[in-house]
């Protein structure tokens, strides 16, 4: 890095030392630096290990097949069927209901708002958005849907929570991807005298699409971990529950603060082999979100 | 005008730009059926997004009002937390100095490591390796919350036991660090947490800063025989502070929001606490996701107020943060 060719003997030799005060600093900066990679790793591999080899334990047939349905905490077996269920609806429900929103937010805000204030506030919003805590999404339907409406808890009411955790990162991904579509494209649609709508889902959005798979997959692995809202509003259940707009219902999360919390041994089992599924099912997600991004990126052909 | 459109956008100034195909001015159609559609779904969308965000501080407001007129305690200076007694005492004080206090810590604790990760990837790693390198920092992100607090209560907070013990012993002088009996659910042991599942907010934000140093800049002092380390001091630290300190907010603003790992590592004791290191504490969210069970009417406004400060406190610290950053530029 710092060989500067000189021959030897001449003063200019001087130049290819560096002082032994500067090498010492500049190694010592290096081993902070290779010590602080090393110590994030730590926890990543203790959170992963201790997972996996808890989670073990009960990672059997009886854990996918059976609820917690008059099981108790001292009691083996038992499972999460109810739970992987409820988290599969609830999560199904809240990318259909925010992805829309989201990703026509998205083409609003970069195809349409231009500098307008409009879409200077809704930018502003979505940044606010993406700032909320997950409990305060949680005691908002709490306080509209539950309070106001007088609906019961219910899979939809945690969907309606974890949708506004959702909108914000899907918003924002979508948009990054759109404005990488040349504008060459839309210009070529335009000239061709085709209308602006078409142009964006014609020729915009499939031009965008793998990225933004990318990023709803990302934002689904996201949601599919979050706790609090939903203590708030599905509640919890230990029955299996298959109808997401009636009543408490199960969820993986819940279902490991559940069983976490009770002292028997039996339940801590069950709550690792719940967060290794989870886990499980998350990392599945990211990987194929991954895989999706690598195929192809978004450009112009 | 649906020819104007066209032409109106590749004028030359719009192209330098770089901006996007707009119709002219605030017009958002061609005036055809399906783009007047679109255009107002797209315009809907927006709108809602907007509603959403109003309706949260609105609806919050709303059903906290009663609980607080009910309130027979200072709700800001108080540090009992009684809302389903009658008549009902509550105050934020204790939940606002442990959320406070965890989330400092957590960001004291995460900031310089997170540095030192992006520097690293950005610098000392093989640069094929770098991508991969931030895709693992990322899987901490990547793993729930939830899990966190279960391997927070289950494994850290053993081994969290003897550090805080032998910090007490060694540093016991600072008030922040004294007390009797350090613990293993403390302040500390959540801050810990906090700052593990902050880490890669800040260390991927601080990535992005580094990418944008002006190349020129890190060559230029190369050239002039600078050691890397003199290299990042003298170019890269001083154009990414203000990044890397907005990193550091957003990271703050994040540990605050958190519930669920916190709820499950910290004990709850009564009162605020200066001694970290022992048991005890309790923060917005946590406190929310512990007393919902048994909250009634009464108890549930009061948890919806205290919602509401956090609401508040998170969106100061999120606005700060994005101010600063988009100092230099725009990251976020």
């Amino acid at each position: 890095m710092t060989t500067v060719s000189t021959s030897k003997g001449r003063p200019g030799a001087a130049l290819t030392k560096v002082s032994t005060g500067r090498r010492i600093k500049d190694r010592f900066v290096q081993v902070l630096v290779y010590l602080a990679f090393a110590l994030a790793l730590i926890p990543l591999m203790s959170v992963l290990w201790t997972v996996v080899v808890n989670g073990a334990k009960r990672f059997d047939l009886t854990f996918f097949q059976f609820s917690m349905n008059a099981v108790g905490g001292r009691d083996a077996g038992g499972g999460a069927y109810h739970a992987i269920i409820g988290t599969l609806q609830q999560v199904l429900i809240t990318s259909l209901i925010s992805v829309p929103i989201a990703v026509l937010t998205a083409i609003y805000l970069v195809e349409y708002a231009g500098d307008g204030r409009l879409g200077k506030v809704i930018s502003f919003t979505v940044d606010v958005m993406t700032g909320i805590p997950s409990i305060v999404a949680g005691l908002f339907v709490l306080a509209l849907w539950l309070l106001t409406f007088g609906f019961d808890f219910s899979g939809f009411a945690g969907a309606l929570a974890l949708t506004i955790l959702m909108i914000p990162t899907v918003v924002r991904a979508s948009e990054e991807m759109l404005k990488l579509v040349p504008n060459e494209l839309r210009e070529a649609s335009f000239a061709l005298g085709v209308p602006r709508w078409r142009t964006i889902l014609f020729v915009v959005l499939p031009t965008a699409l793998t990225g933004m798979i990318t990023g709803i997959m990302l934002a689904v692995a996201r949601v599919m971990g979050e706790t609090a809202p939903l203590l708030l509003t599905i509640f919890y259940t230990k029955v299996i529950n298959t109808n997401p707009v009636d009543g408490a219902q199960g969820s993986l999360p819940t279902f490991i603060w559940d069983q976490a919390k009770d002292p028997n041994q039996n339940s801590i089992d069950r709550a690792w082999t719940g967060a290794l599924v989870l886990i499980l099912i998350i990392m599945l997600l990211n990987l194929a979100a991954r895989f999706v991004a690598g195929r192809r990126r978004p450009a112009g052909r | 005008m649906s020819s104007e459109s066209g032409v109106e956008a590749k004028s030359g100034a719009e192209v330098a730009a770089g901006a996007r195909h707009r119709a002219t001015g605030t017009r958002m159609s061609t005036g055809r059926a399906g783009d007047r559609i679109f255009a107002g779904a797209a315009r809907g969308s927006g709108i809602v997004v907007l509603g959403i965000v109003a309706a949260i501080g609105a609806f919050l407001v709303w059903k906290a009002i009663p609980a607080l007129q009910d309130n027979e305690a200072s709700f800001l200076t108080s540090e009992e937390w009684n809302p389903n007694a009658a008549p009902p005492r509550f105050g934020i004080a204790q939940l606002a100095f442990g959320t406070v206090m965890s989330s400092l810590l957590a960001m004291l604790i995460a900031t310089p490591v997170a540095i030192g990760i992006a520097l690293f990837i950005s610098f000392y790693s093989p640069r094929r390796l770098a991508s991969g390198l931030g895709y693992v920092v990322d899987l901490l992100a990547a793993v729930p919350s939830i899990v966190y607090g279960l391997w927070g209560l289950a494994f850290l907070s053993k081994h969290m036991e003897g550090i805080s013990k032998f910090l007490n012993s060694t540093l016991g002088w600072i008030p922040l660090l004294g007390g009797d009996s350090p613990g293993k659910n403390s302040i500390f042991t959540a801050s810990v947490v906090l700052a593990i599942m902050i880490l890669p907010i800040i260390s991927s934000i601080s990535r992005e800063v580094f990418l944008q140093v002006p190349q020129d800049h890190v060559e230029a002092s190369l050239a002039l025989g600078a050691t890397r380390w003199e290299m990042i001091r003298m170019s890269v630290l001083p154009y990414g502070r203000s990044g890397m300190i907005g990193a550091s907010m957003l990271g703050l603003g994040r540990a605050m929001g958190e519930t669920i790992a916190v709820a499950m590592v910290l004990t709850f004791v009564p009162g605020i606490n200066w001694h970290v290191l022992e048991n005890g504490g309790s923060t917005f969210a946590a406190n929310i996701a512990n007393s919902f069970d048994e909250a009634s009417v009464t108890g549930r406004g009061a948890l919806i107020a205290s919602g509401l400060v956090l609401f508040v406190i998170t969106l100061v610290v999120n606005m700060a943060a994005r101010a600063v950053v988009a100092r230099r530029k725009e990251f976020v």
